[in-house]
């Protein structure tokens, strides 16, 4: 085992995680934004608001994330009227496109999340808070958006590891995270395995953190469920 | 037989008519609930009770008819897609706050524990100061006997616990009228007991109630009128002595006879 090139590496590594977190930070933000607002257009019983929410879930998440990547970063300079544009000095950079695809293919994903939080909390409750007058607004942040969001957590923080493995694809356009760096060694050096496998313990690394940090928020929401152990929600074993 | 009492009137509907597709579900229904009054309502499953109940704090929205709470007229019109609304949202909210509602399967909010159910609308509705709500929630929560489950979550509770918190939760409101959909339903024969208890006490304060029972024990010692609906329409109403002892409707009859047997 050749330990200095394996130090080195990590090192050279380490230096592409904060573009990586970056990567994975933004879009899961800006996509939560997105697909809360695509939720509430799925969800508000106006077909102008929830055909067009359909229609962009179904494209973002029946193609290849790889695909969008590419086709936001090679095909939209295609268009005079995209370069002429405000936007132009924003898509021209590797950067931007690659947060613009995880952004918007995140948003997809987590908008069905979202819906499926919104959708679990029993009508019953809803009547309730109706019945005590209090108004839309304040039953969606008072009961449906504390009950929603214990029951998205878990599906939703499977979306945030998987957007965070995801900023690896933005190595293919050029960008230096992690992934880019690894394939740039290995290019320098021809040692793949051991580059990808320090790359690969870099991301466990970072998902592990990730899934601590969901579990404890889980844990933290959900005081009710506390002092139940999960077994209750299995079958008695066979005997 | 004149039923009027000298009290101002709390909750009255004219003419109330409802319905779900091609089911008229409430066929113009008129009463008039003074403050004090304890209105049993009975009727088979499907006999409108429940509809009636959930019209008068515009959980549905009647098609025809009026509802009028404490003598102010809630406001409805003809909105687009020609189905009835409200004209103004902030009224529906003021008058449900004086209509409190509980319901057979208690809804409790399951993420807030017993205390914060209790408090919830009148800090984040009635903009109460949180210590004065706590103060009487602990209060109410004293008097429905369960004090005790001030910090349990709902899951944790049986049924005639969670069924006290609802009543405590809608008492804390300070409701002009209660209207009560079948509380004792949905629970175990042995629980039923720990709530009808409440709601004596609660007639006994004077409150102005109106429920939704199966009860027969109830409308006939505890409420001082009973409303008999059979398809939508208010077959018999009076006094629970007149009514119990000498029923005028062949339908009454057999509903009673069907339900006392018991």
């Amino acid at each position: 085992m050749d330990f200095d090139f394996l130090r080195e590496t990590v090192l050279l590594l380490l230096s592409g995680v904060p573009l990586s977190l970056n990567l994975a930070f933004f879009s899961i933000l800006a996509g939560a934004v997105l697909a809360v607002l695509l939720a509430l257009m799925r969800l508000s019983g106006n077909p102008v608001l929830d055909l067009p929410a359909r229609a962009y879930v179904f494209v973002f998440r029946g193609t290849p994330l790889l695909v969008q990547i590419f086709l936001i970063y090679y095909g939209l300079g295609q268009f005079p009227e995209i370069r002429q544009s405000l936007l132009w000095p924003f898509l021209r950079e590797p950067y931007w496109c690659a947060l613009l695809a995880l952004t918007l293919n995140t948003a997809a994903y987590s908008s069905e999340i979202i819906r499926g939080g919104i959708l679990s909390v029993p009508f019953g409750q809803i009547e309730a808070a109706r019945a005590c007058g209090m108004s839309r607004w304040l039953i969606f942040r008072r009961i449906t958006v504390p009950q929603g969001l214990r029951v998205a957590l878990p599906a939703y923080g499977n979306e945030i590891i998987l957007m965070t493995r995801s900023t690896a694809l933005a190595s293919v356009i050029t960008l230096m995270e992690v992934t880019g760096i690894a394939s740039k060694i290995i290019a320098e050096t021809f040692r793949a395995v051991e580059v990808f496998v320090c790359a690969g313990a870099i991301y466990l690394i970072l998902n592990f953190a990730i899934s601590r940090g969901i579990a404890f928020l889980e844990r933290r929401l959900s005081p009710q469920l506390r002092e139940q152990g999960a077994h209750d929600h299995l079958p008695e074993p066979a005997r | 037989m004149t039923l009027a009492s000298p009290n101002p009137s709390a909750v009255a509907t004219r003419d109330l008519r409802k319905r779900f597709g091609a089911n008229e579900v409430l066929k113009g229904i008129s009463l008039d609930a003074h403050e004090g009054d304890v209105i049993s309502i009975l009727g088979a499953s499907g006999s409108g009770k429940s509809t009636l109940l959930r019209c008068i704090n515009l959980l549905e929205i009647p098609d025809e008819g009026e509802i009028v709470v404490g003598g102010e007229t809630i406001a409805l019109r003809i909105g687009r897609g020609g189905r009835r609304e409200p004209v103004e949202r902030a009224q529906v909210d003021r008058i449900r706050m004086q209509v409190a509602m509980v319901f057979q399967n208690f809804n409790l909010w399951s993420h807030m524990t017993v205390i914060e159910n209790v408090i919830e609308a009148p800090v984040h509705v009635q903009k109460r100061p949180r210590a004065d709500a706590i103060r009487e929630a602990e209060a109410l929560l004293d008097k429905v006997g369960i004090a005790d489950k001030r910090n349990a979550y709902p899951a944790h509770l049986s049924g005639g616990q969670q069924q006290r918190a609802a009543i405590a939760r809608a008492l804390a409101m300070h409701p002009r009228v209660m209207l009560f959909d079948e509380p004792t339903s949905a629970l175990d024969p042995e629980l039923v007991g720990e709530v009808l208890r409440v709601m004596r006490t609660l007639a006994a304060e004077g409150r102005t109630m109106l429920v939704v029972t199966h009860e027969m024990g109830f409308a006939r010692e505890v409420s001082n009128r009973v409303i008999f609906l059979n398809q939508g329409v208010i077959e018999e109403e009076g006094r629970p002595a007149d009514l119990f002892a000498a029923p005028k409707t062949e339908r009454l009859r057999q509903f009673l006879s069907s339900h006392l047997k018991a």
